[in-house]
Parts: structure tokens; C-alpha cells; sequence
């Protein structure tokens, strides 16, 4: 039996210690909004937050995050960073099908949060990891630098 | 609406989908032109005639047809006939509907549709589908109709109500005004009377000119739930007590399970039950981790069968084989031979296209529970009713049994068009106690997709002394997916599809064959994959119509516009791009730009100019594409731009990486490490130029993809002077140093 901090509530869960965090999540907490796509980190589908540091959970073992946090897609929106991105993704309609932007937006909450005002090649070296079928790269291009102006916007504000 | 116009049809009227002894039939004119496409007319509504036969209907709900229902509670219920799969469905059809219905986006409920040819049929193709870009085409002037004929019902409820005349009332809004007296009443307060009235036999559609949502920028309905978490994908559907599946299917293509050794995976935490078929093995656990460690464990030994040394050689061989003697005439025109036999000039080149998988970001998987009285379908499918067909196939089962219930797709591209996977699932199911839910591993998905088919194209042209061409010649030789998907479309030896984009090419020659040669890979199974044939034959004919450009020493774009007299609205794409690309404009050493051009999926013309540098040790960066669109009128214009951007980068996969090879029987790739798809620092800049136009509307899923191809390797050879006939693009062959 382990003990799972995920967006910011206690689970036990009866799973074997390496079993990857991904099928956890999905297949025994009930959160499906991480993904399954690939199972060896080649596409980024299944990224989630370990203390605020974005790893692939399709390899990451339950054994490697007990007694740190878990934040998953359903529970970004609640930090700054997540709802920017969260909107940014809507007002530049982002999203295709969506399978993958799960990821997407977990990774790019991460950047932005490191980097608020992120250049290209932030970009790129932040969001290679994550496919993206339908091509909405463009769009998640733009879609990060207008969460981040939007961040560093309202940070002033406040 | 006909959309008959732009084809040169001999017809051929198939009936489709008996709906039960109704006064009327629907009639699906699969009609083949001479020179292919897949056709298109519709003669008759897909709707049926009385409220009460649309399915779900009750006393608290108005449903004129199978696409609306109205609650008492004022609910407005979209069904979705469609599968969502990115393209942007679920926003379009409820703008045809609401247009009409005179309700707001922001008011309407979606909810998945039931299967059901006889309501939900493809006007295009003569089933519920969604492909070939046909779902605006298709649904342009039904779901107007349906939206008007529930208005016209709920006006002449409210006019009953006040015992005035309909003229004198308006809807608007999810509401009837009586105009005089300034009276209203909402859908909901309606609903009861207007469930009473008979359906319409005729209702007026709006003048185009008086649309408010067609043609607005429309926020999408689907995406919402998509940045949270909520959006349910096949893959998520959960149900109680589901058991989760994974699956190893023989590696090689017909082969079958010789016998299994299952001890070792009995043994792991997790493992419930091992399942046998014919020619594959699933392991049954609590979850995905149990049930692949499970398969893992497992010491299969398969029945390679005769395909057990096949190799892409092999297929090529025979294809090169079979594209010597002449094939099915698709298109003739004037006298070839003798128009070659005086040409000043002849070129001739072969182009190889190779077969890909579609590599949709969710993997296979279908949730399925049989009992002894039914069977539940939870999936994500392009085919709901073919869907529920197999599941009752398999179960023995009467179709009215077994309920589908529809999903979001994470991915469609071709691959969702199968139920080989939905099969399968429910030949497991039929061994488990409950409901279970099967998912593929990527390695499964890669290795048993339904292989977009290997085209090996003949093509020659005799020019005149000017250069332009007066005899073209193109044999297509390779696999027909229509002769297996759609049987009733593929008449007289030619598959309408296949031949897409290569029968019709915007281009007038006055001397010209265009012949087809069927001929069936063995060992791998072929299918639809995003553009389908003019992903194929625009990127053949639009580089020989390049290199042609070349041999007479003339631009590509003054070449091409040369040959659009008769094509205005060719010729007019073909200019939007080339200005806005800056074409002639001076580039650095190693760059060019490269130009295509697209007539395909109904009235849809499309350019594309990329932009390329190519290294010296051959590596081909794309750096900008820009398109131009002409599709007809638009209902959702953000939604024709994302699926351009996104058909261009899909296409740029598949020019730049993605092939699929056989050895030993075997699919070699497995995974994403190398059945490589673009990333996001590989992307280029992509501008897209939308025309106004007053036409009926053409396909817009696909076409990006379509023309991304020659684009990008006339690219490369502007740049460096080399051709590519070959893909994917083989940086090897490029190096200068």
C-alpha cells in the first residue's frame, strides 16, 4: 500500500512499487485527463507535476514520488501559471482533437513558470518532448508567449 | 444544392440503408466520374418524416429529426452524427443547425448520436462516416434543413398558441416573437405543441446573405473540457467493474497463435484471466500495468504462416512488376501515341510513395461488455454503424442489441474508418466475465495499424516546342482500400479514390491517359490515411508538372498558370500564395521555394509555397509554408486555418520521416523513437490566406495535408537541383559536400 499526494489530496493506493505513475492515475485513482501515449517518454501525453517539475509518468514509478506532490491537468487551472496557459489555449483555439494537450499544458505551465517570458528557443527545448499529431504547434507557440505576457501582466497588477 | 455539377458522372444509383417500409427511400447516387472522385449527390433527405421516429423522443421533448431535441425544460439537444476528431465537427455541425434553428451556440447541449445508416448517413458516401472531408460538404444543406424545419415546427406552435398567422411571428434566439405585439415564448414552452405538428414537407433556408453564425469565427464547443482534464476519449471511458486488456496480435501479418505458456503471467499481481484468439493472446488484469506485465510474461509461439519472409522489397518488386502492362483506363483523352510520337521533347520519371501507419496520439482501445441479451461498445470510432455491425457479428447478436456509444477521438486520420480493433475487443470480451476495456500498447498500434498503401506511379509527357505539355501519361499502380471499405463505389476495375487528384488534375492536357492498376500487397493490410489518394497523386503530379516546368526552362508558377485557362479558381490560389509567399524574391545559397497546387475533396483549391534551406550535408529545414485556400463558403473560418496549419505539419511528417517497412513479415518500426513525427522546434512558420468565396463548400480536413509533399521537395530542388520521386525525402541523397 502507498501513499500518493495528488493535487493536494491523500490516496492509498494497493499497487506495486513500479508500477509507473501514469496507469495509477488513470486506472486506479480515476484521474484520465493524463494520457497514455507512447509508454517509453517519446511523446509527453502523460506529463504530470512533480513538485512543480513536469516529468513523463509513463516511467516514472510510484516508488520514486511517494511523499512529494502530484499536480495532474485536472488540478492545474488552480495555480496562476495553469489558468493562464489554461486560457491562453482557448482564446487562440489551441486544440484539435486534445489527446495530447494534457501534456502540452502541464509542460508549458512548467516553462512559464521557470521562464516567464520564454524566447523560441525556450520554447522549443521546453516543448520538443511533447507530439502534438494534429500540428497545433503554431498555435501552442503563440498560445505560451501570450499566457506568459498575460502572467507578467497581471504580476505587475498585483 | 447540387453537387453533381463539377463531375462528368456515368451513374450508377445504389440503394441505400432500407428504412422500414417509409413512404420514401433514401437514394445514394454513388455516381463515378470518368475521371474518378468519389461522388456525390444526395437526392433525398436523411430525415425522417415523423417526430416520434427519431429515436429518443418522449412526451417532454420536441424532436423533429434525428439531430434535434428539444426539452420541455427549454434543453436544446444537438446529436452529433459526427465523430470529433480535432477537425472541429462538433463546433460545424452546430453551426449549420443553429443557424437555421435560430438558437445561440452558447444555448446548445452536444450529445454522441446512436448508430443508424438511415438517419445519419454521409449524403457522400452512403453510411454514417466521417472521412474523405465530406462531413460540411455532406451536412451543408441536410442540417440546414433540419435546423429549419424545427423552427418552422416551433413558429407554427407558437402562432397555434396565440391563433395567429406564422407570417406574423419570428424566431429568435430560442424564442418565437409574435412581431405585432411583442409576445414570446420560449423553445421549451413550445415544445409540447410543436411535438403534435406534422413535420414539413418544404421549409425556405436562409439567403447566405443573411447568415449570423456561418462564416463567423465560432469558439469552439469541444475544447472547454479539453484543457482540464474533463474531455472523456474512448481510452477514459470507465465503467463498473471493467477490467482492463492488453493484446499482442502475430507479428506477422496472417500468421496465428501456434500456442501460449501462461504461467508465469498468472503469477502477476494484477493478472485476472489470459485470453486466446485465433491469432492473437490479451491478458486480463485489474489495470494497464498488470495487464502488460502480464503480456510480457507470456512465451507465445505463433504460426508465422506464408507471409513469414516478406519483405518491402518484395512489394515493390511486384508492384514495379505490375505497373509494365497497362492498367484499368480512368481517363482518356485526345491520342496519346501520337501526340507523344510528334512531342518535341518526352520526360518520364517514377515516383514511390511508401506505406505509412497513421500514428493517431491515442492508441487503439475499445471497452466492450457482452451478456447473454447485448453488448455495450464504448469507443471512439469514425464508423459507429459499421462499428455495431462487427460487434454483432461477433456476438451473434441482432444489430438492435448492441448499443455504440460514441466518443471523442484522440486522432482519427484514417485509422478510426477500421474496426479491426472493435472486433477484436469484443472477440476478448466474449471470454470475460464483464465488462473489459482493451488498450494497445504504441508497439501494438505502430505494428498493426491498416498501412496507408505503397503507390508506384508511371508518368510521361510529350512537350511542344515551347515546352508545355501536349501528352501526359500517368499509370498508377497499388492497393484499392475502396474495393474492401466500400465495394459499391468501385466499379469497372477503378477506385475512385485511389485515383483522386491524378484523373482530374487542374491542369488542361489536351492528350491524355491516365490508367490503374490494381495490385494487393501481400502481407499488410492497407487503408485510409489522412488525404488518402490525393495525398498520393498530388504530390506525383505536381512534381512532374514541376519538373516539366524545369525541362522547359520555365518558372514554376508562369508554367502552371499556363495550363489554368479553364481552372479561374485554380489560377487565382495559385497567385494568392505565390504573392504572399514573395515568390521571385531573392533567397540565401541552399534555399528555395517550392510550389503545389490542389483540386480535390469536392470544389477545394488549394497552393502552397514552402520555403526550404538544405544543408550541406543534405538535412532539409522547412522554414515557412503559406496556403491559400479557396474551399467554397466557410462555415467556421479559425477552423479552416487550424486545419490547414495542421494538415501541412502532418503532411511534413510523413515528406520528412515517416515510412513503414517490412522484414521477416514484420512492421520494423514500433514507437515514436523511430516512426518519427515532427516536434515543435521542427515546425515551420505556416501562413494561411482564406479566398471569399460564394461556392458551395469543398473538404478541408484533409487538402493541407495533400499538397504539403511537393511543396517541400520542389522546395528542395529549387534549392539544390535535385529531385526527390521518392518518399519520405532521403536527406543522404542531398548532401553537396
Amino acid at each position: 500500500m502507498v501513499t500518493l499526494n495528488i493535487n493536494g489530496t491523500s490516496h492509498q493506493a494497493d499497487v506495486p512499487p513500479d508500477m509507473p505513475v501514469l496507469w495509477v492515475l488513470r486506472d486506479v485513482v480515476g484521474l484520465t485527463g493524463t494520457k497514455f501515449g507512447c509508454g517509453i517518454a517519446q511523446c509527453g501525453a502523460c506529463t504530470v507535476h512533480l513538485d512543480g517539475q513536469p516529468i513523463r509518468s509513463c516511467v516514472t514509478p510510484v516508488a520514486a514520488v511517494i511523499g512529494k506532490k502530484i499536480t495532474t491537468i485536472e488540478a492545474i487551472g488552480e495555480t496562476p501559471s495553469g489558468k493562464a496557459v489554461q486560457k491562453a489555449w482557448l482564446d487562440l483555439e489551441v486544440i484539435q482533437c486534445g489527446y495530447c494537450q494534457s501534456g502540452q499544458i502541464m509542460t508549458a505551465v512548467a516553462l512559464l513558470d521557470e521562464i516567464p517570458d520564454p524566447s523560441d528557443p525556450d520554447i522549443d527545448a521546453a516543448m520538443a518532448g511533447n507530439i502534438c499529431r494534429c500540428g497545433t504547434y503554431p498555435r501552442i507557440r503563440a498560445a505560451i508567449k501570450q499566457a506568459g505576457k498575460s502572467r507578467s501582466t497581471s504580476g505587475k497588477g498585483a | 444544392m447540387d453537387f453533381e455539377r463539377s463531375l462528368n458522372p456515368t451513374e450508377a444509383r445504389a440503394e441505400c440503408a432500407a428504412d422500414g417500409g417509409m413512404s420514401r427511400r433514401t437514394f445514394l447516387k454513388a455516381s463515378v466520374a470518368a475521371g474518378g472522385g468519389l461522388l456525390l449527390s444526395f437526392s433525398l433527405p436523411a430525415l425522417r418524416r415523423h417526430a416520434e421516429a427519431a429515436g429518443p423522443s418522449t412526451a417532454n421533448t420536441f424532436a423533429p429529426n434525428g439531430f434535434i431535441r428539444i426539452g420541455r425544460d427549454g434543453r436544446v439537444t444537438l446529436l452529433m452524427h459526427k465523430a470529433e476528431m480535432g477537425q472541429g465537427v462538433y463546433t460545424s455541425m452546430p453551426m449549420l443547425i443553429a443557424e437555421e434553428l435560430e438558437v445561440e451556440l452558447g444555448q446548445v447541449h452536444l450529445e454522441a448520436a446512436p448508430p443508424d445508416d438511415t438517419l445519419y448517413a454521409d449524403p457522400l458516401i452512403g453510411l454514417q462516416v466521417t472521412g474523405n472531408s465530406t462531413s460540411v460538404r455532406g451536412a451543408w444543406e441536410p442540417l440546414r434543413r433540419a435546423g429549419a424545419t424545427g423552427r418552422a415546427m416551433l413558429v407554427s406552435a407558437a402562432a397555434q398558441t396565440w391563433q395567429v398567422d406564422a407570417t406574423s411571428c419570428r424566431a429568435e434566439r430560442g424564442t418565437v416573437i409574435h412581431v405585432p405585439t411583442g409576445r414570446r415564448l420560449t423553445y421549451g414552452a413550445l415544445a409540447d405543441t410543436a411535438a403534435t405538428l406534422p413535420v414539413p414537407d418544404k421549409v425556405a433556408l436562409k439567403d447566405p446573405k443573411d447568415f449570423k453564425l456561418i462564416g463567423t469565427p465560432a469558439k469552439r464547443l469541444d475544447t472547454p473540457d479539453k484543457v482540464n482534464g474533463k474531455a472523456q476519449f474512448g481510452i477514459d471511458v470507465k465503467v463498473r467493474g471493467m477490467k482492463i486488456a492488453t493484446v499482442a496480435a502475430c507479428p506477422v501479418f496472417g500468421g496465428k497463435l501456434a500456442g501460449v505458456d501462461d504461467r508465469k503471467a498468472k503469477a502477476v499481481k494484477g493478472v485476472r484471466q489470459v485470453v486466446r484468439l485465433d491469432n492473437a493472446v490479451a491478458v486480463v488484469g485489474d489495470h494497464m500495468w498488470a495487464a502488460q506485465q502480464g503480456l510480457g510474461a507470456l512465451d507465445i509461439r505463433w504460426d508465422e504462416g506464408p507471409n513469414a519472409r516478406l519483405t518491402t522489397a518484395d512489394i515493390v518488386r511486384q508492384l514495379e512488376a505490375a505497373s509494365q502492362k497497362p492498367g484499368v483506363v480512368v481517363r482518356k483523352e485526345g491520342d496519346l501515341a501520337r501526340a507523344m510520337a510528334g512531342a518535341a521533347r518526352k520526360v518520364e520519371a517514377v515516383y514511390q510513395t511508401p506505406f505509412l501507419a497513421q500514428a493517431p496520439m491515442e492508441p487503439m482501445n475499445c471497452t466492450v461488455h457482452v451478456r447473454q441479451d447485448g453488448c455495450d461498445v464504448w469507443v471512439g470510432t469514425q464508423v459507429q454503424t459499421a462499428a455495431q455491425a462487427a460487434a454483432a457479428k461477433v456476438t451473434g447478436l441482432p444489430l438492435e442489441k448492441v448499443r455504440v456509444h460514441n466518443y471523442l477521438l484522440g486522432g482519427g486520420f484514417g485509422r478510426r474508418l477500421e474496426v479491426d480493433f472493435i472486433a477484436q475487443a469484443v472477440r476478448i470480451a466474449r471470454q470475460v466475465e464483464g465488462p473489459v476495456k482493451v488498450v494497445w500498447t504504441r508497439e501494438e498500434d505502430t505494428q498493426h495499424s491498416v498501412y496507408k498503401p505503397y503507390f508506384y506511379d508511371r508518368l510521361a509527357a510529350g512537350l511542344d516546342e515551347q515546352g508545355l505539355p501536349i501528352a501526359w501519361s500517368h499509370r498508377l499502380t497499388g492497393s484499392s482500400v475502396m474495393a474492401r471499405m466500400l465495394p459499391s463505389a468501385f466499379k469497372n476495375g477503378i477506385d475512385p479514390d485511389a485515383v483522386e487528384g491524378a484523373a482530374e488534375p487542374p491542369y488542361a492536357f489536351p492528350n491524355m491517359l491516365v490508367d490503374y492498376v490494381r495490385q494487393e500487397p501481400p502481407g499488410i493490410p492497407t487503408g485510409w490515411w489522412r488525404g488518402v489518394g490525393p495525398t498520393h497523386n498530388v504530390f506525383v503530379v505536381e512534381s512532374f508538372i514541376d519538373e516539366l516546368a524545369a525541362a522547359a526552362k520555365m518558372d514554376p508558377v508562369t508554367y502552371r498558370r499556363a495550363l489554368l485557362g479553364k481552372s479561374p479558381r485554380a489560377r487565382a490560389v495559385l497567385d494568392l500564395a505565390a504573392v504572399k509567399a514573395g515568390w521571385g524574391q531573392p533567397l540565401p545559397p541552399g534555399s528555395g521555394r517550392g510550389i503545389s497546387l490542389l483540386h480535390a475533396f469536392g470544389e477545394t483549391y488549394i497552393a502552397q509555397v514552402a520555403e526550404v534551406s538544405v544543408s550541406k550535408g543534405g538535412d532539409v529545414r522547412v522554414h515557412r509554408v503559406v496556403v491559400a485556400v479557396d474551399c467554397g463558403m466557410i462555415v467556421n473560418p479559425d477552423t479552416v486555418t487550424a486545419q490547414m496549419e495542421g494538415g501541412v505539419i502532418f503532411g511534413l511528417s510523413a515528406a520528412l520521416f515517416s515510412e513503414i517497412t517490412l522484414k521477416d513479415g514484420r512492421v520494423e518500426q514500433s514507437n515514436f523513437h523511430n516512426y518519427r513525427v515532427l516536434r515543435i522546434n521542427e515546425a515551420p512558420v505556416i501562413e494561411v490566406h482564406l479566398v471569399k468565396s460564394a461556392e458551395a463548400p469543398g473538404g478541408i480536413g484533409e487538402p493541407g495535408t495533400s499538397a504539403l509533399a511537393p511543396a517541400v521537395t520542389n522546395a528542395i530542388f529549387a534549392a539544390t537541383g535535385k529531385r526527390v520521386r521518392k518518399l519520405p525525402i532521403n536527406t543522404a541523397e542531398l548532401h553537396s559536400i
